[in-house]
């Protein structure tokens, strides 16, 4: 009997997500879901006053401040008890100590961002077998330790966001130039493969990557690398800069040169550093994932462990307040979702 | 004073066809990238290349002057740092201070970092190529526990300190007119003021120069406190050019100084060489550089290329100094 209801809920489900359009990946998501069903309870209700305790890389880094600050926010909203410990350096080993006083004062939520993924493994898998959850955020814990990862964006998230961005600032068609970090900067490498590979498809026909430049991550010289662009592409629409040094460098460049409005800068920057040039018009649009996201989107997973809600296994969802509905991928991964962009419009709502 | 005056005339000569030397080699490169690429003798390109030479070129006065007394000072590019970060917070903190007094913190900064390393050379008996590493390290390692993982962006400055970069004077840009008057002003003096000369004969041999009466102490000092400002002044203008300052700027930029200066013909075992030579050398790296991003070569090759021009530079100096000891050696016997 139970076996023909497990079989008449899993064709359901092949059912369900074949009619979305679902991919292998999908199915097989969907039979991790019947795993998880076995303890997750998607009905059961957020609890409030839960303890959630943050633990990032080090104190007093300003990136991890707007991260936690968006957990404060999250814990607030879900009636709970924030808490934030942290040690003064990102060594390895420095977290433990603080792991191990927060088993003791027994909280329900661990949320760390891990300094070295083995180093604090023993003591997370100490604080698992107390019952508590632990979430890891920034750089991810060894997967045998820990019940969730805020991962911030994925490569191909980051890919297509670059690829969207250059075809809405050139107008549809044009020239556009990649203004990178250096030849072998691995993230920045990733990202411009998957943006070649979304502008081989046909929504991208009229848009020609001319040229890839790399500035270094050194503003003289990605201000030549910018300079140079602009001499040898005269038609060049957009310069996309993947890279918080590039796009700095190209939006103060083309802001005090005569290519100020002929020229478009896009790509990954910091609202801070790019508030000046969006203000004065050189730079429309650029993105970034928002590292409050991050630390908000940590809180509701955790509470949504501890509830009971999810259990950490592919295919389990939960609501994550203002941010929606979120799905577990493999391994426990929680995908933070598409950049946020940044326009004239919403800059002055980010500080980081 | 009789035997420099009499030294003056044959090195000059040949200084002089060492500085051709880079006219040169600049007139061909810039002829060929311009028949590739006729934007490149734009106006904009022009005066995006000045502009990009200058803060180099201001780095490359005081080291220039610093190597012609056999020394070197590594610790530039942690000055320039430490100068850039100190007068972006000032500024963004006292938005109403002017332009002047950004300038001369900068310089006043930079001169204590260079006092420093006067001292400990001097004083300290340690060969400035060790006592200049430390202190790039110490000035870096200070700059990053003042800033910790903070910047300054170009939305926290003042309009007038980030207009001061492309902002001209009859047409010439600030930027480029400071490192004029900085090559132009510390090249006269080295050529034609006692203390110059002195600092060329300390070069040439230390141990003479100071049997010779020169207050050897003092005017080491004051090489070391001008390659400090000048790299505190270059910071200046490096906030007020890039708009954006974290605790990494300037990072490595000591190599590009001591380049500029070695290619502009200025010896590394001191004594000969001119300052004007190192900016022409800061003009020649810089134009190499922008060239290579419009012919669109690796840039692999560009880094090739710049240490070529060094090796280079530095068997012309060798060349050079073989055929000053025979022309001596000549008058000697004729003498």
């Amino acid at each position: 009997m139970l076996r023909h209801r497990l079989a008449a809920v899993f064709a359901a489900t092949l059912l369900v997500t074949a009619g979305c359009g679902g991919t292998t990946k999908d199915s097989s998501s969907s039979s991790g879901n019947q795993q998880a069903s076995a303890t997750a309870d998607p009905n059961a209700k957020l609890k409030e006053g839960l303890k959630i305790a943050y633990l990032p890389k080090q104190l007093n880094n300003p990136y991890s401040d707007v991260e936690t600050s968006g957990g404060e926010e999250a814990v607030k909203e879900l009636k709970g008890e924030y808490k934030k410990v942290g040690p003064n350096d990102a060594a390895a080993s420095s977290q433990v100590s603080y792991i191990n006083t927060l088993i003791q004062q027994q909280q329900d939520v661990i949320v760390v961002a891990a300094n070295d993924p083995n180093a604090v493994c023993p003591s997370l898998n100490q604080a698992r077998a107390a019952k508590i959850k632990v979430v890891t955020f920034d750089s991810d814990a060894s997967k045998t330790c820990r019940d969730a990862f805020i991962n911030q964006a994925t490569t191909e998230g980051i890919g297509q966001s670059l690829a969207k961005m250059a075809l809405e600032q050139a107008g549809g068609e044009g020239e556009i130039a990649v203004l990178s970090a250096t030849p072998n900067a691995t993230n920045q490498n990733a990202w411009i493969e998957v943006m070649k590979t979304e502008l081989a498809k046909p929504d991208y026909a009229k848009l020609k990557l001319v040229k890839i430049a790399y500035g270094n991550d050194d503003d003289q010289k990605s201000f030549q690398e910018a300079q140079g662009l602009l001499q040898s592409y005269p038609n060049l629409k957009v310069i996309v800069a993947p890279t918080t040094v590039g796009i700095a460098a190209a939006a103060r460049y083309i802001s005090s040169s005569s290519y100020k409005g002929k020229v478009q800068v896009t790509g990954l920057g910091l609202p801070n550093q790019m508030r000046q040039y969006v203000k004065d018009n050189t730079v429309k649009k650029f993105a970034l994932w928002n590292p409050a996201d991050i630390g908000y989107l940590a809180a509701y997973a955790g509470a949504a462990l501890a509830s009971g809600q999810i259990t950490g296994a592919e295919g389990d969802k939960f609501t994550a307040g203002k941010l929606g509905e979120y799905t577990i991928g493999k391994d426990g991964e929680i995908v933070l979702g598409p950049p946020t962009e940044f326009t004239a419009e919403n800059i002055d709502k980010f500080n980081f | 004073m009789t035997p420099t005056a009499m030294k003056v005339p044959p090195r000059f000569n040949i200084m002089k066809t060492r500085e051709l030397g880079i006219v040169l080699a600049l007139a061909a490169l810039v002829l060929y990238t311009t028949i590739n690429n006729p934007r490149f003798l734009s106006g904009q390109s022009i005066r995006d290349n000045l502009l990009n030479t200058a803060i180099l070129a201001v780095m490359a006065t005081g080291q220039a002057v610093v190597v012609i007394t056999r020394n070197i000072d590594l610790s530039v590019g942690s000055v320039l740092g430490i100068s850039a970060f100190a007068v972006a917070t000032m500024m963004s903190d006292h938005p109403g201070l002017p332009m002047i007094v950004a300038i001369l913190v900068g310089l006043a900064v930079g001169a204590a970092a260079g006092l420093l390393n006067g001292v400990l050379v001097r004083y300290g008996k340690v060969p400035a190529l060790v006592v200049t590493l430390g202190t790039l390290y110490m000035y870096r390692g200070i700059t990053y526990s003042w800033a910790g993982g903070s910047q300054v962006n170009a939305d926290e400055l003042p309009p007038h300190f980030l207009n001061f970069a492309n902002a001209n004077l009859l047409g010439v840009p600030w930027l480029v007119l400071i490192a004029l008057v900085v090559v132009g002003a510390t090249s006269l003096v080295m050529r034609n003021y006692r203390v110059g000369r002195e600092l060329y004969a300390m070069g040439s041999s230390p141990q003479a120069a100071e049997l010779a009466g020169i207050k050897v102490a003092r005017n080491l000092l004051g090489a070391f406190i001008l390659s400090g400002a000048l790299a505190g002044l270059a910071g200046v203008l490096f906030a007020a050019r890039f708009g954006t300052v974290d605790a990494s700027a300037g990072n490595g930029y000591e190599l590009n100084v001591v380049a500029a200066v070695v290619v502009g013909g200025v010896a590394v075992f001191g004594g000969s060489g001119t300052v004007w030579g190192a900016g022409l050398g800061a003009l020649l790296l810089t134009v190499i550089s922008s060239a290579l991003a419009v012919l669109d070569i690796n840039q692999f090759w560009q880094q090739a290329i710049v240490g070529a021009l060094i090796i280079l530079a530095i068997c012309a100096d060798r060349l050079v100094a073989v055929r000053i000891a025979r022309s001596l050696r000549k008058k000697d016997s004729h003498g």
